[in-house]
């Protein structure tokens, strides 16, 4: 049998997946009747029908002819990585690391990180231009939500005992 | 005339010069983000309801309202003069657009644009200002039942509207609702689904979800893709007026986009999109007037038609949510949330328990477009400046306002690690070919809907008939169904399939 939508097949399967899952975790909470409705009954409806239309989906992907197999074609990896490491790092910087004893290093150093990861992502990467990028980001940031909008957030490194 | 003294009361609040500065923060952004392709308001709402909490409710609204109505002036410049839409709203513009600016007529398209967008905007807010007190007063008579029919109402005409496939759409809607689940139950306090993380007996926090799938997940998919050539107009623009010839052709176009417009904005699940798309079917259709340039090949009406259904479409879009509390599309949806955040409860209580936010946010609008049509139309050129500043610039700047914007809401980073993770499911449903805004309309509406159908059927003893055996109810569901049963028509099916390849 071959596949002749790639992008519903795996969507079905998502779903299917992902319905089963809810509706498992549902069933393990108190159902309830229609009347009296315990906090199982809907998540479980719910998780039932996203199964059904994932496995309708998934079925659909196998029999219906597409012109050109809807394909889900190469993941842009580079994109991804630094794209979501950019934002981890970020989170790191902020609220620290406590299990290896990294204490908050701030806003500044943060922005840095973030803008120095995240421009790995693109096509080229130029060294200079990324400093200047984010010296205006934290410069225009600070000004922002630190001075203007009051935000809380811990600017400077926090050093230990500080 | 209670219409006008509800009105002079708005102008008053809208006037004061925080509010109009507000107004215009929005309107400007708004542009700002509608020209730039690869943001648009749904993410620029979500980066900024963070930043509103320390703002007055009405300035929030105002500001956060000016930004969905203020992309689609900007969303139209970037259609006219780069071939690519700055804005999903503004697709159908850069058929037309963009041809009249190789003949070197950007500028009358621009002014078509601006002009049909202002009219339809002024429309659109009359409209809104007039119909929002009736069908206030027919929200007072909605039960639990009416409620959850209507939502699904609004659910399955959000999965109509949207483009691909149906059963991909409506399972989207699904697991939108199945994650709106997650977190302590109202009823019993029973922690569902959290998986023993503290953090997650309080659910998902929208922003991350609209963050992680719209932010970081459209900025992946547009890493992914190779830079295309961008060829900007800048010296064709001279004289932005139209000819005598442009204005007898657009007026009648404008006016049906308008129309065309107002109507799809009210309907659940329409909005500024799917307006834009009607009204330029609509105008192709109508017979070509001898010596009119052929659709597709610059013609003026190609171009004011959508633009003003968009914009009457986005001002319209506000009419269920304050009449009834429920989000027609996802950036309603971001309206809600912004709501909630300053203790407002949307729905037909807001007219009443505050007026002033009620009347305010109308009369914003209508000031709004005035500085829009200005912006947009004599200040031209700062969009076009802002229209070359590269895409390796934006995309990091952009990320790094997510990251703050998610952390600040609860000043939590486990939120930052949550965003991550539905920057990755966001990537992978675009690779998927499953459209997102579906699932963020099922998130909002997800516990509502529960609490709803559990408080209808606690009334009617567990018994299922009563969302058919209350008249309203059952309308409501039967226009549903129909809605359905039409886009499954086989004519309308291949026509709906027809419209949304032409992206």
């Amino acid at each position: 049998m071959n596949i002749k939508s790639q992008k519903d097949f795996f969507s079905g399967l998502m779903f299917m997946t992902v319905g089963v899952g809810f509706a498992w975790g549902a069933s393990g909470y108190s159902i309830g009747t229609g009347a009296r409705m315990g906090p199982g009954y809907f998540p479980l409806a719910l998780g039932v029908l996203l199964a059904v239309l994932g496995g309708v989906i998934t079925f659909k992907a196998l029999v219906v002819e597409t012109v050109d197999g809807d394909k889900i074609g190469t993941f842009a990896w580079k994109p991804l990585v630094f794209i979501i490491l950019a934002n981890l790092m970020f989170g790191v910087m902020i609220g620290g690391l406590p299990s290896i004893h990294l204490p908050p290093m701030g806003l500044i150093v943060g922005i840095y990180a973030l803008t120095f990861i995240a421009s790995l992502a693109g096509d080229t990467f130029n060294l200079k231009e990324t400093a200047v990028l984010a010296t205006i980001l934290a410069v225009m940031s600070y000004l922002a939500f630190i001075k203007l909008l009051n935000l809380q957030f811990a600017v400077w490194p926090v050093l230990a005992g500080a | 005339m209670e219409l006008f003294n509800n009105l002079a009361l708005g102008f008053g609040v809208a006037f004061t010069l925080q509010n109009l500065m507000y107004a215009f923060i929005g309107c400007f952004l708004g542009t700002v983000i509608g020209v730039l392709p690869g943001i648009g308001p749904l993410a620029t709402i979500a980066m900024l309801l963070p930043a509103t909490y320390a703002l007055p409710p009405v300035a929030a609204l105002i500001m956060l309202a000016g930004i969905y109505y203020g992309a689609q002036y900007g969303g139209s410049t970037t259609a006219i003069l780069v071939n690519l839409p700055g804005e999903s709203s503004s697709v159908v513009t850069v058929i037309d657009g963009y041809q009249m600016a190789r003949n070197g007529r950007a500028g009358p398209a621009l002014a078509a644009a601006g002009l049909g967008s202002f009219f339809a905007g002024c429309v659109g807010t009359l409209i809104l200002a007039a119909f929002a007190a009736p069908l206030t007063e027919l929200a007072f008579k909605f039960g639990p039942a009416e409620y959850f029919s209507l939502m699904i109402l609004g659910l399955i005409g959000a999965v109509v509207l949207a483009s691909g496939s149906l059963l991909k759409a409506i399972a989207m809607i699904v697991l939108g609702l199945l994650l709106g689940m997650v977190g302590t139950d109202v009823n019993s306090g029973v922690a569902r689904f959290s998986l023993d993380i503290p953090e997650l007996t309080d659910g998902i926090g929208f922003i991350v979800i609209a963050m992680g799938v719209f932010g970081y997940g459209e900025i992946i998919s547009n890493l992914g893709k190779h830079e295309s050539e961008r060829e900007v107009f800048t010296a064709n623009v001279t004289g932005l007026m139209p000819t005598r010839e442009d204005f007898r052709r657009m007026i009648p176009a404008v006016l049906r986009g308008t129309a065309l417009g107002s109507l799809l904005g009210i309907l659940p699940g329409g909005g500024a999109v799917m307006a834009a798309f009607a009204a330029y079917t609509l105008e192709k259709k109508t017979k070509l007037e001898p010596g009119e340039v052929p659709f597709g090949k610059g013609n003026i009406r190609g171009v004011a038609a959508p633009e003003a259904a968009n914009n009457a479409g986005a001002q319209t879009s506000f009419i269920p949510l304050l009449t009834l509390g429920i989000p027609p599309n996802a950036v309603m949806a971001l309206m809600v949330g912004a709501m909630t955040i300053h203790n407002i409860q949307p729905g037909p209580q807001v007219m009443t328990s505050n007026p002033e936010l009620f009347w305010g946010l109308i009369a914003s609008m209508w000031i709004g477009n005035l500085m829009l049509i200005i912006l947009n139309l004599p200040l031209i050129g700062i969009w076009i400046k802002m229209l070359s500043v590269p895409y390796r610039w934006l995309f990091p700047s952009i990320v790094l306002f997510c990251a703050i914007g998610v952390y600040s809401t609860n000043n939590s980073t486990f939120d930052i690690w949550m965003v991550a993770i539905f920057g990755v499911i966001g990537y992978l449903f675009i690779k998927l070919g499953a459209e997102p805004a579906p699932l963020l309309l099922g998130f909002i509406l997800g516990p509502m809907m529960e609490e709803y159908l559990r408080r209808a059927l606690l009334l009617s003893r567990g018994d299922w008939s009563v969302f058919l055996t209350r008249p309203l109810s059952a309308s409501l569901l039967a226009g549903a169904v129909l809605l359905l049963v039409i886009v499954l028509m086989p004519s309308v099916k291949s026509k709906r399939e027809e419209a949304f390849v032409e992206d």
